[in-house]
C-alpha cells in the first residue's frame, strides 16, 4: 500500500499527489515513469514522475482528470489513504542523464510542455540546470488559470516563457509558435529540444523542431498495461520500426515518430472508455 | 483384473453454458470416483509414467494411497517432488508426460493421472465440489519445515520456478523474500491461464498462500532491473543468492502490414486484462475489446486460451494456425475443448497482411494458404504458402499468439549475466548462471515451455542454492 501525503488540485482538472514510495523515489531519474493502481479493482495508469524525493520516500505524480479511472484515484482518495500499487521507475532516463560534463556543457536545451506534461517537464529542466546547462522553458495553455507548475519550473531555467491561447498571460499562441519566435527573430541557439504533452501538441513540436533544424526528443504517453514489455499496447512506429513505449522508450526521436498511428492508438479503447464513464 | 475398468470420465460444465461465462470447465473427480480411477493403476514394477514426470512425482504410490482412501497420504507423497499439484494436476501436458507412458495407454486409455492429482491437491485445499474438510492442511506444507537457518535468499518472480524455489528453500530454514513486478503474484498463472482452466482465488491463491505460509514472504510491485537491481540485493539488501525465474513474458509479432492498425493485439495484452485485471467482470475498471468477430494467430495453448477467452465475452472466433491440426502445439484437451465451444479453425493458413478501414481499425486479414513442406530443424514438415492462394478472413479483431521469449531487463542490469542468442539466461543443469550467487531457471532460461518444467527448475535450482550457500 502507498500513502497519499499531500494531495493539490493544480487547475481544475490536474490533481497533484506526492506519494509514498520509497524503492521508486530511490531509483527514479528524469524521464522514467510508473505506473499506479488504485485499488483492487482499478486499471493500472501509466504516470510520469514529476518529482522524487529520495530522502523522504516519495514520489510525485500528477494526473490529470480524464477517463472513470482518473476521476476515481483523484476524487475518491484524500491525504492519508493509499493507492493499491505503485510501480516504478519504468521507462528509461532521458538520455542526458548518460552524457559525459563536456557533452552536457555543449547543450542549449529548450523544453516545450502542454498541459499534464508540464510537471514531468520540471525533474528534467531541475537535473540539467543544477548541473549548470542552458535551459529555457516553454509552457503553453488555453488561459491563465490552467497553466501549472510555473513556479517550480521558474526555479528550474534561465528563461521560462509561458504561452497562452487567449492571451490572458504571456505570449499569445502555442509553445511552437513562441519557440519559433525565440529562434527567428531573437535569434536563440538550441541543440535540443524536449516537446512533453499531448500528442498532437509533441507532433507540432517536432514538426517546428524540424522546420527550424533542432533535434527534437518526445516522450510518448502510450496505453500499456502491465509497463515492463509484456503486452506490447503501447506500440509505436519509430522511423519504419515498431518499438514499446515502456522499455524502449518512452522517450524518441519525434522526428522518426508516426503520429498519426500513435494518436489513433491511443483511443482503441475509447468506446469502453466512454461507457464507463456514462457508468459513472 | 482392475485394468477392465473403463477411464472414469471427468464431468464437465456443458459446452454451450461454458461458452458463455468463466467458470472452471471441469469439476474434477469426486472421492468415489477418483478412487474408482486410482484402482484401474497396475502398479508396474518399473513405473514409466514417473519417468515421463519431469519432475518424477511418486505417480503409483500416490495413485495407491488414493485408492485406498487415504488422500492426506497421497498428498503428502505428492509433496516430497511437487509444489503446485492443484496447478499442474489442472495445466499440465499429462498426454505426452506420465499418462503418455502409462502401460495402459497401449491397448486402451492411460490412468488420468491428472485428474487424480488434481483431486489430492483440490481435497487437501478444501474444495466443496470433492468434499473435503474445509480445514485441510495445505499439500504444498505437507512437508516439515526446518528452523530458521539465517540465510537469506531472493527469489525474482512469483511464478510457478520462483514459487518452487522458494518453497522448497523455505522448507530448509532459508528466510526466502519473492519480488514479484505485477501487483499479484502468480506470473504466468495469474495474467496468463485463464479462469476457466486455473480458478484463481479457489486454486491458485490457495497454492500461493501455502508458500507464504512457510515464512515465505512476497513483495509485489518491485522491477528487479529497475525498481531494484541485483547487485543492490546482494549489496545493500543483504542477500546470499539470488534466484531468477523472471519467465518468457515478451511477445512475439509476425512483422507483417497492418500489425499496428488498432484492434490488433498480443495475446499477453489479451490475456493479462482478462485473467489478473479481470476485464470479464463488470466491477472491474479494466478495458477490454474481443470485437465482433476475432481471429487468433497461432496454435499453441495460448493461443487456444486466447480464443476461448474472446469467445466468452461474445466474439465469434476463429484460430488461425499455419501448419495442420496434427502439429497443433497446444494440448489435445484445449483444442478439443475449443472446439466444443465453438471456436472456428482455420488450418495451413497464414496471414500476410491486416487490413484496415478508414479509421484505422482491423476489418480483415488477408490470408494464404499453406502446404507442409520437408521436416525443418524441429522436426516438423515446415508450411510452405500456396501461391495464388490468398484470401480474406473478415475480422474486427486479430490477436497475436506466436510465443514469447523471456525479458532482458535482468541480464541487461546484471554485469556478468549471459544470454544465449535466443534471448534466456545461460544456465547450467542446476540453475547455476554465469554470475556467481546467481541462479536462474523456468522459461527465463528455457524460453517458453511448460508449468511443470519450470516447477522442476526451480526446485533444482534450490538445491544449488542450499549446497552453494553451505559450500561459502
Amino acid at each position: 500500500m502507498f500513502k497519499i501525503l499531500e494531495k493539490q488540485m493544480l487547475n481544475p482538472v490536474i490533481a497533484k499527489m506526492v506519494i509514498e514510495a520509497p524503492r521508486v523515489a530511490k531509483a527514479a531519474l528524469p524521464g522514467q515513469f510508473l505506473i499506479v493502481r488504485d485499488g483492487e479493482k482499478g486499471e493500472r495508469i501509466p504516470l510520469t514522475i514529476s518529482d522524487s524525493d529520495p530522502a523522504n520516500g516519495t514520489v510525485t505524480v500528477v494526473i490529470q482528470l480524464i477517463g472513470a479511472s482518473t476521476h476515481r484515484m483523484v476524487e475518491d482518495y484524500n491525504v492519508g489513504d493509499c493507492y493499491a500499487d505503485v510501480v516504478g521507475p519504468l521507462g528509461n532516463p532521458s538520455d542526458f542523464v548518460n552524457m559525459s560534463p563536456e557533452e552536457l556543457g555543449a547543450q542549449r536545451y529548450v523544453f516545450i510542455a502542454g498541459g499534464l506534461g508540464t510537471a514531468p517537464v520540471y525533474p528534467q529542466a531541475k537535473w540539467l540546470h543544477d548541473r549548470g546547462v542552458a535551459v529555457d522553458v516553454i509552457i503553453g495553455a488555453r488561459t491563465k488559470d490552467l497553466l501549472i507548475y510555473t513556479e517550480e519550473l521558474g526555479g528550474a531555467c534561465d528563461n521560462l516563457y509561458l504561452c497562452t491561447d487567449d492571451g490572458s498571460v504571456g505570449f499569445r499562441g502555442v509553445g511552437t509558435a513562441k519557440l519559433e519566435q525565440l529562434v527567428n527573430e531573437e535569434g536563440r541557439k538550441y541543440t535540443r529540444c524536449v516537446a512533453i504533452g499531448p500528442m498532437i501538441m509533441m507532433k507540432f513540436a517536432a514538426l517546428t523542431c524540424g522546420k527550424l533544424g533542432i533535434p527534437v526528443v518526445v516522450s510518448m504517453n502510450s496505453l500499456m498495461v502491465d509497463g515492463t514489455g509484456m503486452c506490447g499496447a503501447c506500440r509505436v512506429s519509430v522511423g519504419g520500426e515498431t518499438k514499446f513505449s515502456c522499455v524502449d522508450g518512452p522517450e524518441f526521436d519525434g522526428s522518426l515518430v508516426d503520429w498519426d498511428e500513435a494518436m489513433r492508438r491511443s483511443r482503441q479503447y475509447k468506446p469502453e472508455e466512454t461507457a464507463a464513464m456514462e457508468k459513472k | 483384473m482392475a485394468n477392465k475398468i473403463p477411464r472414469v470420465p471427468v464431468r464437465e460444465q456443458d459446452p454451450k453454458v461454458r461458452a458463455h461465462n468463466f467458470e472452471e470447465v471441469s469439476y474434477g473427480y469426486n472421492k468415489e470416483e477418483a478412487m474408482l480411477e486410482a484402482s484401474r493403476c497396475l502398479h508396474c514394477k518399473k513405473p514409466l509414467c514417473v519417468t515421463g514426470c519431469p519432475v518424477n512425482i511418486r505417480i503409483p504410490d500416490f495413485i495407491e494411497q488414493v485408492a485406498g482412501g487415504d488422500f492426506d497420504a497421497a498428498a503428502a507423497v505428492i509433496a516430497m517432488d511437487s509444489s503446485l499439484p492443484a496447478v499442474c494436476g489442472r495445466v499440465c501436458p499429462q498426454e505426452t508426460q506420465c499418462e503418455g507412458k502409462c502401460i495402459l495407454g497401449v491397448k486402451g486409455e492411460p490412468v488420468a493421472i491428472g485428474k487424480l492429482e488434481r483431486f489430492v491437491a483440490d481435497w487437501q485445499h478444501g474444495d466443496q465440489n470433492t468434499g473435503a474438510a474445509p480445514d485441510g492442511f495445505s499439500a504444498c506444507s505437507g512437508a516439515p519445515i526446518a528452523a530458521p537457518n539465517g540465510h537469506k535468499v531472493a527469489v525474482i518472480g512469483s511464478g510457478p520456478a520462483g514459487l518452487a524455489c522458494a518453497s522448497d528453500l523455505a522448507k530448509w530454514g532459508y528466510q526466502v523474500h519473492i519480488f514479484e513486478a505485477l501487483h499479484k503474484a502468480g506470473g504466468v498463472l495469474a495474467y496468463g491461464i485463464p479462469e476457466f482452466r486455473l480458478p484463481k482465488d479457489k486454486v491458485l491463491q490457495k497454492e500461493i498462500d501455502a508458500v507464504k505460509a512457510l515464512g515465505v514472504t512476497i513483495e509485489t510491485d518491485v522491477i528487479v532491473g529497475r525498481t531494484v537491481n541485483i547487485d543492490e540485493l546482494f549489496d545493500k539488501e543483504g542477500y546470499e543468492a539470488v534466484f531468477v525465474g523472471t519467465g518468457a513474458g515478451l511477445p512475439r509479432f509476425m512483422g507483417i502490414p497492418g500489425e499496428n492498425l488498432s484492434g490488433v493485439f498480443s495475446a499477453n495484452e489479451f490475456l493479462t486484462r482478462n485473467n489478473l485485471m479481470k476485464a470479464f467482470r463488470d466491477d472491474y475498471m479494466t478495458p477490454i475489446h474481443a470485437g465482433r468477430k476475432a481471429c487468433v494467430v497461432g496454435g499453441g495453448n495460448v493461443a487456444m486460451d486466447a480464443a476461448r477467452t474472446a469467445l466468452r465475452l461474445g466474439a465469434d472466433t476463429t484460430i488461425v494456425y499455419r501448419r495442420s491440426e496434427a502439429e497443433l502445439p497446444a494440448r489435445q484437451e484445449e483444442v478439443h475443448h475449443a472446439k466444443e465451444e465453438g471456436i472456428h479453425f482455420e488450418l495451413l493458413t497464414n496471414p500476410v497482411e491486416i487490413l484496415g478501414d478508414e479509421n484505422g481499425w482491423v476489418r480483415g486479414m488477408k490470408c494464404i494458404r499453406m502446404e507442409l513442406g520437408e521436416p525443418d530443424a524441429s522436426g516438423r514438415r515446415s508450411p510452405v504458402p500456396v501461391p495464388g492462394s490468398e484470401f480474406i478472413v473478415e475480422c474486427d479483431t486479430v490477436i497475436m499468439s506466436l510465443g514469447t521469449s523471456p525479458n532482458p531487463l535482468i541480464a541487461k542490469t546484471t554485469p556478468g549475466l549471459e544470454r544465449t542468442r535466443k534471448g534466456g539466461l545461460v544456465a547450467d543443469e542446476s540453475g547455476a548462471t554465469t554470475r556467481e550467487g546467481i541462479f536462474a531457471g523456468g522459461d527465463a532460461v528455457t524460453g517458453a515451455a511448460t508449468v511443470i518444467l519450470a516447477m522442476g527448475a526451480g526446485r533444482k535450482a534450490a538445491s544449488a542454492i542450499d549446497a552453494y550457500i553451505k559450500g561459502k
